[in-house]
């Protein structure tokens, strides 16, 4: 049971942001988006597929920034979808605007490696 | 993976091919790298579609058009183009992940927004640097914007900012703007937006955020400073067709060269929509090509079974 859960994308607020995020063992990959914006919408199908496919490896979040607007602030979000990959706390990895999915793999691949 | 015609991208004229070569019977597949609805899906709103009697979003539209392309047994597959081959008979279509083959290929795989080229602008990318006002528009709620271009989807664009924001700079290098008279009227009449023409972008300033554009007015050669938090740039489009290279002429700005029955240089290639050469680029021409291209598709099937018979 839990283990089809966390195939998918964890929606995070700034209430579990901490624990679910920066203090995660794993790598995580954060898609800041809005239900306003398109690209977002566009881009949500190959994140979920990364969910599924990263299972065990990197936890994929979803943060709303209409909800959490001081952690997109506190990031410097001003163009969605930006999806940060953070490890050990930190944002070690950044792609703006909609990208294919191999773009997202080269960049996970990227940060798995180090 | 094998088809009988295989679309590359399905914006609405990817979309419009694949429904047609479906509907006549084919196997139809549209090759995309995102989402169905390409740059069409990225319009705020969309006043001049045909059947539309109210106004409708580009993704909405986008939406009805792939269900409809589905409901015809349309397959979308995941993927970016990177390169085309015609071999005897059939064209091969290589993508990170797949190697695709099919008799016939429509080419539809759009154009994306040109950039500036002024300093400042690689650097602050999503730090207010913009393409796309509907997507990153809310986060400049209240504060002063540029946007730069003078055609239809800068008009529209500044028109949806104005809504949001304190201040709309509109930034334009001719005098007179290009988009259609009644929304050049209708923006012009707007008390935000604030018309700055013959006037061209040298350099977008900002460390950590854009903080001003810098212009400079083409007649005169005054240059000022307009203090604004976000720029949003429409200044044009690049085709989509640097994966064509070598295989299928093109123009010299890159857009495939057809005729009136969308055939390119290529045989069992055909193109459609904003990456082919024409003068009108919208959704209702897009729509148009991408029927027009599955009819030559399909007839250059129907040859080549004839052949092998």
């Amino acid at each position: 049971m839990e283990e089809i859960q966390a195939t998918k994308p964890l929606h995070v607020t700034s209430a579990t942001f901490d624990s679910e995020v920066l203090k995660s063992t794993i790598p995580v990959l954060v898609d800041f988006w809005a239900e306003w914006c398109m690209p977002c919408l566009m881009v949500a199908p190959i994140v979920e597929d990364i969910a599924q496919d990263y299972a065990g490896r990197v936890k994929v979040c979803k943060l709303n920034v209409d909800d959490s607007q001081s952690l997109a602030s506190r990031y410097g979000i001003r163009s969605i979808p930006s999806l940060l990959i953070f490890k050990g706390g930190s944002v070690v990895n950044q792609v703006i605007g909609a990208v294919p999915k191999s773009e997202l793999v080269k960049r996970l691949e990227q940060v798995l490696r180090t | 993976m094998r088809f009988d015609v295989l679309v590359i991208g399905a914006g609405p004229a990817g979309l419009t091919a694949g429904l047609y070569v479906s509907r006549a019977g084919w196997r139809a597949a549209c090759l995309e790298r995102l989402a169905p609805g390409g740059q069409a899906a990225l319009t705020s709103r969309v006043d001049n579609y045909p059947g539309f009697d109210e106004p409708v979003s580009g993704f909405e539209l986008c939406r009805r058009m792939e269900a409809q392309a589905k409901r015809f047994g349309v397959e979308v597959v995941q993927g970016e183009a990177q390169g085309l081959a015609v071999a005897a008979g059939s064209v091969v279509v290589r993508s990170a992940e797949a190697t695709l083959r099919a008799d016939a290929v429509v080419v539809a795989s759009g154009a994306r927004p040109r950039e500036l080229g002024v300093p400042g602008e690689t650097e602050l990318r999503g730090k207010g640097v913009s393409y796309c006002a509907t997507c990153d528009g809310p986060f400049f709620r209240n504060q002063a914007v540029a946007v730069v271009g003078g055609g239809d989807s800068a008009v529209e664009e500044a028109m949806f900012l104005a809504r949001l924001c304190s201040r709309v700079y509109l930034v334009h290098r001719r005098d007179e703007f290009r988009a259609v008279k009644t929304v050049v009227e209708r923006a012009l009449n707007d008390t935000k937006i604030v018309p700055v023409q013959s006037a061209v972008v040298t350099r977008i300033a900002g460390t950590d955020g854009v903080e001003a554009v810098e212009v400079r007015n083409v007649s005169t050669g005054a240059t000022d400073r307009l203090e604004v938090a976000g720029v949003f740039v429409y200044v044009g489009l690049l085709p989509n067709s640097e994966f064509l290279a070598g295989q299928v002429a093109r123009d010299g700005a890159g857009y495939v060269i057809t005729d009136e029955d969308m055939l390119t240089s290529a045989p069992g290639v055909f193109a459609a929509g904003d990456v082919r050469k024409k003068s009108l680029r919208q959704i209702s021409t897009a729509v148009g090509d991408g029927a027009i291209a599955a009819m030559s598709a399909v007839r250059h099937l129907q040859g080549l079974r004839a052949q092998s018979r």
